[in-house]
């Protein structure tokens, strides 16, 4: 935003400061990484086309020809295992994003002006959480249809209300600091001031949040997909893919469902651990 | 003469930082016997906290003895196991610390904090207890005793909060007494009240105090010796009378000069600064009516009239000072004046036109955002963490000018922080890495970049060091020369609003007791409640008669 003068510490510098001192957070980060670039390189990764049925090798046991064994159809399941983490992580950043968007500026004005918006808004918050959640996002997608859209918005709605009372709470806190004061006084307007003061301020707390977040959403995505209620068949997915493994698990054709669910396994783990260290990250208080 | 009390000998503490090992005390070394009183001065940063804390063994875990030791009655507890030192705290050492808000549990009854101090180092039953509290706040003269009992820390004042915590700290008669700023942020009435009774109390017991404080006035009023610390040294120590007349040390020469008296002037409080010409101002041509009239300006809060019926004026580059204690109405006024709250009657005229009627949710929009500015109590606390002192400084002339990025915005940036003093090198940095004086300098160029015409000022150095106050009064003064900028200055402290403003106002609850030049008012009160006010003040007089001091 504006010159940069020496005497501050490199933003470089500082992440590797965070991750030296917190190795947990640096496996995390690694993992995260590792994922994000498999989610991209997905398609030309993949030893196999991930859709194409070849019903003569079909559940076959993890070989070197199929790193990860054969599904009920033949299809290679590390191939597919790749194109759901695109899917998968789509579906899970998108959903995540959307309720952080809309829950940080709902939540903030709340947070901010307090009164009857922040009385309603709290209790329609209170009614979408008496809800068991996932029941609900099934609800949703039932409703609304059996598409990825659906799916997007169904854990997105699920995920609000939580982003909503953290940047209420974390706002409500703030909204008396000097500097809001301040920046009243140098000609900011009240929603400006939500936006670009206080809003940012909250980020580092709210980016544990997203990153818990992201996990569980994941979850909960293949969670609706395994009950048939997500992204359908053939489209490689965790969920779907799990699911149809299941049927086959008392034969002994344990890779159906162990490398899928691996894949859920660590991808949650890693955002899960992920969210400490990135709240030391993105606090420039941290960064002496 | 008897074994000292307590025996510190070259004490050395570091910390462990993320930037490696920094020395905190550089062994330094007292001695206190009981019924003594040791005041330990210096500024922020100089290891007065983290001696007590050393002394106390309560450093934090970064913390770490590397030499020397404490002597406590004849025994060696620098190296004394947990076990013993939790015996002692409490019982034969207590410690009074600088927020009693934030020192006692929110949650338990000031009655049960008493007894659980009580309990945890004698066997008595509760019934026992509980009457020893009670005789205990009746001690500290907590009015209502038998119902303050009951109360929680919520429900009283500061100086109430402070008064139990010295409950607390007597409750076993310890034999040593540490008290760590403990009328910081207390009012000037209330502090006085709260020494006097704690110098009296101890007195009594024959208890030895350490006062640890950034005030020199309160260390002479109440300490028999006193050592200075700058930056982990003691660089001076010995009988506070002898220590004020003839200070050997350069450092300490330069707090006491730093230090507001009741005859300094800003030149004398920042010695070897150039000398401020008074710039005489032609009069105002006839007709010009004042830059602000405020007009019987009320707020009220829950019924309360927090500001009743408050009328003044100030010319064009006049200064005027709004004097009062927590309560009195003074930081309400200034947020209505500066249109950041509305007011519930009256009206404030900004060069002639009405701005107390534009609502403070629009007030942004208007033109006289950029002409009426504030610089705000806590530098700390009005600087957006996330913004470098670039941004904060550029933040009111991208809004108020419209500038955009580019060499007119960044000229203007450290043309007005020039103007407040502060190093162009240290425009980058985010709050946290300035220091307190540095942070108070960006919240001033913020203040001033749009170049405003009145400039209100809300205890603008209330939080800093009193050599750092001293520079940053004169810096204010000059600008306030040099820019024909008119000043409203909002304090407690009447030393200083004497040195800075021409008229003075002195509020009480929400209304005006006294107004006037501040000289008059200053040397010759006309009401009862100034008077309190100016005699709460802790002078230290270096020429003058011991009988000012309470001796412990």
């Amino acid at each position: 935003m504006s010159a940069t003068v020496a005497g501050t510490r490199s933003t470089t510098q500082h992440i590797l400061f965070v991750l030296r001192g917190n190795p947990v957070t640096a496996i995390a980060a690694t993992l995260v990484t590792l994922l994000v670039v498999i989610a991209i390189l997905a398609p030309w990764l993949a030893p196999y086309d991930p859709i194409a049925s070849d019903v003569p090798s079909a559940l076959q046991p993890p070989s070197a020809a199929h790193w990860a064994g054969t599904d009920q159809l033949g299809r290679d399941i590390f191939s597919r295992i790749l194109l759901a983490a695109r899917l998968d992580l789509f579906i899970a950043v998108s959903a995540v994003g959307l309720s952080f968007v809309v829950g940080a500026v709902v939540g903030g004005f709340c947070g901010y002006r307090g009164g009857r918006l922040d009385r309603w808004v709290g209790r329609i918050v209170d009614v979408l959480m008496a809800f068991p959640l996932f029941v609900l996002a099934m609800a949703l997608v039932a409703a609304l249809g059996n598409r990825m859209e659906n799916i997007i918005i169904a854990t997105a709605v699920i995920n609000l209300p939580f982003y909503t009372r953290f940047a209420r709470a974390e706002v409500n806190v703030r909204r008396n600091s000097g500097w809001v004061e301040a920046a009243r006084a140098c000609g900011e307007s009240h929603m400006m001031v939500v936006l670009r003061f206080l809003l940012p301020n909250v980020l580092p707390a709210m980016a544990v949040q997203i990153s818990l977040n992201l996990g569980w959403a994941i979850l909960n995505a293949a969670g609706l997909s395994f009950i048939g209620l997500g992204v359908q068949a053939p489209t490689p997915e965790w969920g779907i893919m799990v699911a149809e493994g299941a049927r086959f698990i008392t034969t002994g054709k344990w890779w159906l469902v162990a490398f899928p669910g691996l894949a859920l396994m660590l991808t949650v783990l890693g955002f899960n651990l992920l969210g400490d260290g990135l709240r030391d990250i993105l606090d420039p208080r941290m960064r002496t | 003469m008897t074994a000292p009390l307590l025996q510190v000998e070259d004490l050395k503490v570091d910390f462990s930082t993320r930037n490696g090992i920094v020395r905190a005390l550089h062994g330094i070394g007292f001695t206190l016997h009981a019924g003594e009183t040791l005041g330990i001065v210096g500024e922020s940063g100089s290891g007065k906290s983290v001696t007590s804390l050393a002394v106390m063994r309560l450093l934090d875990r970064a913390g770490r003895i590397a030499g020397g030791r404490v002597l406590f009655q004849g025994r060696d507890i620098t190296r004394a196991a947990p076990g013993d030192l939790r015996s002692l705290r409490g019982a034969a050492m207590s410690m009074i610390f600088q927020n009693p808000r934030a020192a006692l549990n929110p949650i338990r009854t000031v009655a049960q904090q008493i007894m659980d101090v009580l309990r945890a180092h004698r066997r008595i039953d509760a019934a026992e207890a509980r009457q020893q509290a009670l005789d205990l706040l009746k001690a500290v003269r907590i009015r209502d005793p038998e119902r303050r009992m009951s109360a929680y820390p919520n429900e009283l004042s500061g100086g109430m909060c402070q008064r139990v915590m010295i409950a607390m700290a007597i409750a076993c008669e310890p034999a040593l007494l540490i008290a760590d700023e403990p009328t910081t942020g207390l009012d000037v009435t209330t502090q006085k009240v709260v020494m006097d009774l704690l110098a009296g109390l101890t007195a009594e017991r024959g208890m030895a105090v350490i006062l640890i404080t950034h005030d020199l006035g309160l260390a002479a009023r109440y300490c028999g010796a006193i050592a200075v610390m700058e930056q982990g040294r003691i660089v001076e120590q010995g009988p506070t009378e002898a220590l004020f007349r003839d200070a050997q040390h350069p450092y300490t020469r330069r707090l006491i000069a730093a230090s507001p008296t009741r005859r300094s002037t800003l030149a004398d409080l920042a010695q070897g600064a150039p000398p401020v010409e008074p710039v005489s101002r032609p009069p105002p041509p006839p007709g010009t009516g004042p830059l602000l009239e405020v007009q019987k300006l009320v707020k009220l809060y829950s019924g309360t009239r927090a500001v009743d019926d408050v009328s003044f004026t100030i010319s064009a580059g006049g200064s005027l000072g709004l004097v009062g204690e927590s309560g009195s109405g003074k930081t309400t006024l200034s947020r209505m004046i500066c249109r950041l709250i509305d007011a519930d009657g009256g009206d404030v005229v900004f060069q002639g036109e009405s701005i107390g009627h534009i609502p403070a949710r629009d007030f942004h929009k208007a033109p006289q955002r950029r002409d009426v500015q504030i610089v705000f109590q806590d530098p700390t606390d009005s600087l957006n963490p996330r913004f470098t002192a670039f941004d904060s400084i550029a933040h009111p002339l991208r809004r108020l000018e419209g500038m955009r990025d580019g060499s007119a915005l960044t000229a203007r940036v450290t043309e007005a922080a020039s103007r407040a003093g502060l190093e162009p090198a240290l425009l980058g940095r985010f709050p946290h890495q300035l220091s307190g004086g540095q942070k108070a300098r960006v919240g001033i160029a913020r203040a001033v970049a749009p170049r405003p015409k009145l400039l209100l000022l809300d205890e603008p150095t209330a939080a800093l060091d009193v050599s750092i106050q001293a520079v940053i009064l004169q810096l204010l003064d000059r600008l306030r020369r040099e820019d024909d900028l008119a000043l409203l200055f909002v304090s407690h402290d009447l030393n200083v609003v004497r040195m800075m403003c021409d008229q003075m106002v002195v509020l009480q609850a929400g209304k005006i007791v006294e107004a006037g030049p501040s000289m008059r008012v200053f040397e010759a009160p006309g009401a009862e409640y100034t008077r309190t006010l100016l005699d709460a003040i802790p002078h230290f007089e270096p020429n003058a008669a011991p009988a000012d001091r309470v001796d412990a």
